[in-house]
């Protein structure tokens, strides 16, 4: 059997250090497999949050040799074991204990976000007809786990701390999803300048890199976002026809 | 001295907030209660977000002939007959409205080539049914409650796990909890309770579920004086994945045989075509040919036997492995890159991108955790136990069990689905079952006063649940006890069973139940896993022993139960069901509960649908 060490971070808000654990692991095994080794066999009381295992919940959200990953989707056999293996917790959420991190902000800004409002149905059944063509780019964005790989990862949030200020990618995919779902009559994009700070963004693509749905955040999300916004209010002809006739928000 | 808790007060309080628990909380916070909802883990990461292959409802958008007669036949037939009938009957009428209604708050599902919700095949129904979404279709589900959910004024506690149930004499009273992030303890004072805490999957070695589903409602309830129905009918669906070892048990869709995959043993054989149930020789395809014109859609054509009942194939597989006819790693063989080169109806050859586009999940998962790529070569699969046909006996209407004020919905609770549960029920009976509780819950709540549970109740409570943490340090840990308990269930209790075995397992359960008493924890009550193990280990012992009680009371081969040592169903025992009740003396009571008559005008829809 294989082995390896795993060099993992523990301690809470008062602070932490990191703690080597040697680990025996099978083949084909993931991080999270190995993490749960260590809890049942070295240290009972190790904190990690996990659920599915199968890369669909998106709750093993951590760093791994500094990389944003799902512990449950990362082989073993894809990382060097000639050197300790880094486990950390998400960096740019604040840390409960040990792997298991405070993602409730998350949560409370979705909930800011202005919810799906559908147009009458004005199909003779009482809904609606939508072609699978024009639903595909937002069943893209549909594919998200929350695991918030993509929020720990930007540098707004992770390195500016600017969460009173910037929703973050995930929260923009959110909003395409929405301001591109076929019935959808509600208009976010004053929302998305302002609060959601969507000109924060530089495109650096971090947030595309790691997203474990491969959801092509930037090109797909983001970009198309911010051509609204600045198609909305910063298209100088569009001002001047402003003047006399307000955006449908303001109305 | 007492140990301090905070203490909230609410009409409704839901445990669980998978697709049964959210869907009543929206219902029971849009009739006015003050609702509030527990949940385990965070928020949209319950099990439903697991659930791949769609959600049965008869709306026949693919096939015009489905309504809700077909849907309830197929699904007594899958159940063997030991359904609540009432609960297929409502299922059946509901279960489309349900769908649009996700439709409404924003699920995208797939569409028909006309722009209505698509709907795919799936084991054991008549017709094209499934809606869905590629083959993560439990997220769009939860996804969609959870965002509706959020903005209906509904109290969210994520992270938080209920230890007891709080009672006012007979009646409920709410229930007692402690968060996961400090282990500070809460008790939550409602005049109504809904359970909607899944499934017992933890019980086995090998199964799909995650680490929540320790049968916590079940055992709950049971505690409470509910009843427990229906307990040995576990479900090992056919499909997972066996290899790596690390993800054994981690489910594959029947959206692959939906999609035509087909099972194959280590001779190439496609051995489905070699036992064919009596009860389903009219609706099987006679050949390979026949099978694959059904996939794609031929209405003349019947289904291929690997889209047989879930027990069946399961069965049939653990048959061909045991014969020595399976894969390297101890499964067999599932297929459906074969496909390829094929043409669909509309004229367009299958290639790698359809299977793709049709499975992207499947594909993600055998590529990365088993680096099989299923467009290309086969995956291997056995089978895992995915579900708990048993559950909280509860009326069919208004989900409320014999507690007054106790009601449970989805995995947690039991009788639509009789011995055996067709694929894609569940999702459509979280939706259709969740609404209801939260709407009777809120009825009940407006109905009665707030209730005052004893002081004594909570003390104890807490005093037990922090036992584990004073225990001397020669004795063992939580997971250990657990490891061996999975073992034996699925050792002793699994696909094939006799009695001497289950009476065996019997035995090793109460051994087990001494040593998690014993069982000692490190560290404080932050966050600590090996503590909620200890406690988990409770209900996962409870539901163990109602499991193997059921299933040597049943002495006959029926639905998802198969006795070596009575392998025909018997005509006797097909006239009742089995429940569990906690007798005064505490020990696990045995009852026989004869079945409801059907009505005859559901037996005249049994009829013409045979």
């Amino acid at each position: 059997m294989p082995g390896a060490t795993l060099r993992i971070w523990r301690g809470d808000k008062d602070g932490g250090d990191f703690f080597e654990y040697r680990s025996d692991y099978e083949d084909g095994m993931v991080v999270l497999d190995v993490v749960h080794k260590v809890q049942a066999e070295q240290a009972n009381d190790l904190a990690v949050r996990w659920n599915c295992k199968a890369g669909k919940c998106g709750s093993c959200s951590a760093e791994i040799n500094g990389t944003p990953r799902l512990m449950c989707m990362t082989r073993m056999d894809t990382l060097p074991t000639d050197r300790p293996i880094t486990v950390e917790p998400m960096q740019a959420f604040p840390v409960i204990r040990d792997l298991v991190t405070d993602v409730s902000w998350n949560y409370r800004v979705k909930r800011q976000i202005k919810p799906f409002a559908p147009r009458k149905p004005d199909a003779p059944d009482g809904t609606w007809r939508m072609q699978q063509a024009d639903v595909e780019r937002v069943q893209e964005f549909r594919k998200c786990i929350e695991c918030f790989l993509c929020q720990d990862v930007c540098h707004v949030l992770r390195d500016h701390h600017k969460h009173e200020e910037f929703i973050g990618p995930r929260f923009f995919v959110y909003s395409a999803a929405l301001e591109m779902h076929p019935l959808d009559t509600a208009d976010r994009l004053a929302d998305l300048k302002q609060a959601g700070s969507i000109g924060y963004c530089n495109i650096t693509k971090c947030c595309t890199k790691v997203c474990p749905e491969h959801i092509h955040i930037t090109d797909n999300a983001i970009i198309p976002l911010k051509e609204r916004v600045v198609d909305e209010y910063y298209d100088p002809l569009k001002k001047l026809v402003r003047l006399f006739i307000p955006r449908r928000a303001e109305r | 001295m007492p140990i301090d808790f905070k203490t909230h007060e609410h009409d409704v309080l839901i445990v669980g907030a998978g697709g049964a628990g959210l869907r009543a909380a929206i219902e029971s916070s849009a009739a006015g209660a003050r609702t509030a909802v527990l949940s385990k883990s965070l928020l949209g990461k319950a099990h439903t977000v697991m659930a791949e292959g769609g959600m049965a409802a008869a709306m026949g958008n693919v096939d015009d002939r489905d309504n809700w007669r077909v849907h309830f036949a197929d699904t007594m037939r899958g159940g063997q007959y030991l359904n609540n009938w009432r609960m297929a009957e409502l299922h059946a009428k509901e279960a489309p409205e349900r769908a649009r209604e996700l439709e409404a708050w924003g699920a995208v599902f797939d569409r028909t080539r006309d722009g209505r919700i698509l709907q795919r095949n799936f084991g054991g129904h008549r017709y094209p049914r499934l809606a869905h979404v590629g083959d993560r279709t439990g997220l769009e589900m939860i996804r969609t409650l959870q965002d509706h959910g959020i903005h209906q004024g509904i109290d969210f506690f994520m992270e938080y796990t209920i230890i007891t149930l709080l009672k006012d004499g007979d009646r409920i009273a709410g229930a007692l909890a402690y968060d996961r992030e400090w282990g500070h303890f809460h008790a939550f004072i409602a005049k109504a309770v809904v359970l909607a805490t899944g499934g017992i999957g933890r019980a086995f070695k090998i199964t799909s579920n995650s680490w929540e589903y320790t049968g916590d409602g079940h055992a709950l309830a049971y505690e409470a004086g509910a009843d427990l129905l229906d307990m040995e009918f576990v479900q090992f669906h056919p499909t997972g994945m066996v290899w790596p070892p690390s993800v054994r048990g981690i489910l594959v869709t029947e959206g692959v045989r939906g999609e035509g995959g087909r099972l194959v043993n280590n001779a190439g054989r496609r051995f489905m075509f070699d036992d064919i149930p009596e009860l389903y020789r009219n609706q099987v395809a006679r050949d390979a040919d026949e099978g694959w014109r059904y996939v794609l859609g031929d209405k003349e054509a019947n289904r291929p036997p690997e889209l047989l009942t879930r027990d069946h194939v399961a069965r049939c597989i653990n048959r061909e492995v045991k014969a020595g006819r399976g894969s390297p790693h101890g499964g067999v063989f599932l297929d459906i890159g074969w496909i390829k080169g094929n043409k669909t109806l509309e004229g367009r050859t299958i290639d790698a991108a359809y299977i793709q586009k049709k499975l992207p999940s499947m594909y993600h998962q055998f590529k990365q955790l088993a680096g099989v790529d299923i467009t290309a070569e086969p995956m291997e699969v056995g089978p895992t136990t995915h579900y708990v046909m048993g559950g909280v006996k509860v009326d069919g209407d208004t989900q409320m069990s014999r507690v007054p004020g106790l009601f449970a919905a989805g995995e947690c609770a039991a009788g639509l689905h009789g011995a055996n549960r067709l694929g894609g029920n569940s999702l459509s009976d979280l939706l259709v079952f969740g609404k209801r509780a939260g709407e009777f819950a809120a009825k009940y709540a407006r109905e009665t006063k707030t209730p005052a549970p004893a002081r004594d109740q909570i003390d104890s409570a807490i005093n037990a649940a922090l036992e584990p943490f004073g225990r001397s340090a020669a004795t063992e840990g939580p997971y250990q006890v657990q490891y061996d308990l999975q073992d034996r269930m699925q050792a002793l209790v699994g696909i094939v069973r006799v009695e001497s075995e289950m009476a065996q397992a019997l035995d090793e359960i109460s051994r087990l139940k001494e040593r998690a008493r014993r069982c000692r924890v490190e560290g404080h009550r932050q966050y600590n896993a090996g503590w909620h193990a200890a406690v988990d280990l409770a209900s996962l012992l409870t539901v163990s022993e109602a499991v193997t009680r059921a299933a040597i009371e049943r002495r006959e081969s029926r639905g998802a139960q198969f006795r070596d040592d009575y392998p025909d169903k018997s005509a006797e025992f097909g006239k009742f069901n089995i429940v569990l009740r906690k007798g005064v003396d505490g020990a696990m009571q045995v009852i026989r509960e004869p079945l409801r008559e059907l009505p005859p005008e559901l037996k005249a829809v049994v009829e013409e649908n045979k």
